[in-house]
């Protein structure tokens, strides 16, 4: 299959500290891809280079967009990423709007198709042209993926006010909302209770299999892991350890050391 | 009664100026968390525009005032967010992910850069304007006194509050409104949701300057006078009005406006007119001693 994202050699160094070394792996087009390791393996710090928050050493990160031709991401501004790259994320520490409501969440990620309707804002004042249109759509698709996690009825609270595993699935629905090709989850399943670890499960398998969008995972939750994932790159100390089906991972040797070795309070979190 | 509406309708006009220069301060607070000191020198700049478009139309001819007016508030708003955008690009952006202090120092050295290059392209002497909006109502007439409300003390509030409702409508139900909210929250998860930062911040300064060049020809139309040190005054008047309101809110500002307005006219009128600065500075330090955020000033969040 087509890798929709290909990390090649990339390095990210903190002035003495190389968080991530030489690390390459593909992500393949509308599957599950997790990236694991033990705590400080460098798994956010990919994440951060994917989507712009770092700019790495060295390295590339191609992203062939189907609708358009190849992006290098490294050589993207930050907010272009998103909006022209198709890659979204959700952070570890859930990032919200928290002083907007649930419903502006995701309108506000659909600024940039919003903005172009809206004749750059003169034409949203004057109630002209297509924003009247343009904001219904958007509001269409906002309650679609506020019905599919079950917060319809919260559309108008503020953000910050909702539940914790709520929050979480806010997050994700307001990455979808902007229209991804690549979405990146940050420990997604953090915090989670093991009935909305399932439907978390659900809602992920949905985003690839009916949106088609390519997923791209960081995870601790091994259940979670292991039972969704199409693919799995391990890390360890900056550096790719193992790489395959979950089936392969689990068992390969290096894996178990780099989580069972010398960190025996890991030890649970290794057994899938 | 007639002496408590006079100054009610002094006070009001003088707070709408205010209201709208403070707007600008506490958006630029809210999105990048930096007092732009050079916004009163904006207002400043505002006003002097305003006057040579005023002086222009006079030269060409144009004397119906409606219609003056109305030609040197769009060309009073455009070219003063030119000024915005400029000051934002040239002194602010660059100095984006620098310490604080760096960034307030700027703002100090652009407002003192702002009122020297006014003073040597305009002169230092003020500059008068003859009255361009005349006449008024008067009512309330009893003896000597009566209650005069001008055209031009309407003209001031009507605009006011026309604007302030279309900036309202703006920031609340636009997209463009919606991603400055959203920049205030968070700036890097703003431009993670596509959001372009620089963009948004280059036109709070442009909204902001424009709301502040209208209060400059409105005061230009309300003291006739102007120089080069006006801005100032004003700004600092209007930075009180701004933190009184609670420093990030919106409403807070035109309302915190309207408040340092009402008191500086009150004061005046009642007890003296020298005093009035000392009035308003001690009631924005009461406000603080019991609410630190301002009126309607939202408490920090600690972001987790």
């Amino acid at each position: 299959m087509n890798p929709l994202l290909s990390v090649e050699h990339l390095t990210m160094r903190f002035g003495g500290l190389v968080a991530v070394d030489n690390v390459s792996f593909d992500a393949p087009a509308t599957s599950i891809t997790a990236v694991i390791g033990p705590n400080g393996a460098g798994k956010t710090t990919v994440f951060n280079c994917l989507t712009g928050f770092y700019k790495p050493t060295s390295g590339c990160m191609r992203l062939r967009h189907p609708a358009h031709s190849e992006f290098l991401l490294e050589r993207m501004e930050g907010h272009a990423i998103p909006a022209k790259a198709g890659v979204a994320r959700t952070f570890q520490n859930i990032r919200l709007f928290p002083g907007m409501s649930v419903l502006e969440n995701l309108l506000v990620a659909q600024h940039n198709v919003l903005m172009r309707a809206s004749g750059y804002t003169i034409g949203a004042l004057l109630g002209v042209g297509g924003y009247a249109a343009a904001e219904r759509r958007a509001i269409d698709r906002a309650r679609y993926w506020l019905e599919r996690v079950r917060l319809t009825d919260r559309a108008d609270a503020d953000a910050g006010s909702l539940p914790y595993g709520a929050q979480r699935r806010l997050e994700i629905v307001r990455a979808m909302c902007t229209g991804p090709v690549m979405l990146c989850l940050d420990e997604p399943a953090a915090g989670l209770n093991p009935r909305e670890s399932a439907e978390l499960n659900e809602l992920l398998t949905v985003i690839r299999d009916e949106h088609r969008v390519t997923l791209l995972l960081i995870e601790h939750d091994m259940s979670v892991v292991m039972e969704i994932s199409d693919h799995i790159v391990v890390l360890d100390y900056g550096r790719k350890i193992s790489e395959g089906p979950p089936a392969a991972v689990r068992n390969d040797p290096k894996v178990i050391r780099a989580y069972l070795g010398e960190e025996m309070e890991e030890d649970e979190e290794a057994r899938p | 009664m007639g002496y408590f509406l006079q100054q009610l309708i002094n006070g009001l006009t003088l707070g709408m100026i205010y209201g709208l220069i403070a707007i600008g301060y506490t958006m630029v607070y809210g999105i990048i968390g930096m007092i732009n000191f050079a916004h009163g020198e904006i207002f400043m700049i505002g006003a002097f525009i305003a006057f040579i478009a005023f002086l222009a139309l006079g030269l060409i001819g144009i004397g119906w005032v409606p219609l003056a007016l109305l030609i040197v508030l769009v060309a009073t708003m455009l070219l003063t967010s030119a000024y915005g955008w400029a000051l934002e690009r040239v002194a602010y952006r660059p100095l984006r992910h620098s310490p604080r202090l760096a960034a307030l120092i700027t703002a100090i050295g652009m407002s003192i850069f702002l009122q020297n290059y006014v003073q040597l392209l305009q002169g230092a002497r003020v500059k008068p304007l003859q009255p361009v909006v005349t006449g008024g109502v008067r009512f309330f007439e009893t003896g000597e006194f009566a209650v005069a409300f001008s055209f031009l003390q309407m003209v001031i509030i009507v605009i006011t509050l026309g604007l302030m409702l279309g900036f309202t409508l703006l920031i609340n139900r636009t997209a463009l409104g919606r991603a400055q909210r959203a920049c205030q929250q968070d700036l890097g998860m703003a431009s993670l949701v596509g959001i372009n930062v620089d963009r948004t911040i280059a036109l709070t300064f442009v909204l902001g300057a424009s709301l502040a060049s209208v209060a400059g020809l409105m005061f230009l139309l309300n003291y006739g006078v102007i120089d080069f040190y006006i801005g100032f005054q004003a700004g600092i008047k209007a930075f009180t009005a701004a933190v009184l309101g609670g420093i990030g809110s919106i409403p807070g500002a035109m309302l915190g406006g309207l408040l340092i307005g009402l008191i500086e006219a009150f004061w005046s009128a009642y007890f003296s007119v020298e005093y009035k600065d000392v009035a308003t500075f001690a009631i924005l330090i009461l406000v603080l001693i019991f609410r630190p955020t301002g009126l309607l000033g939202k408490p920090d969040v600690e972001k987790v």
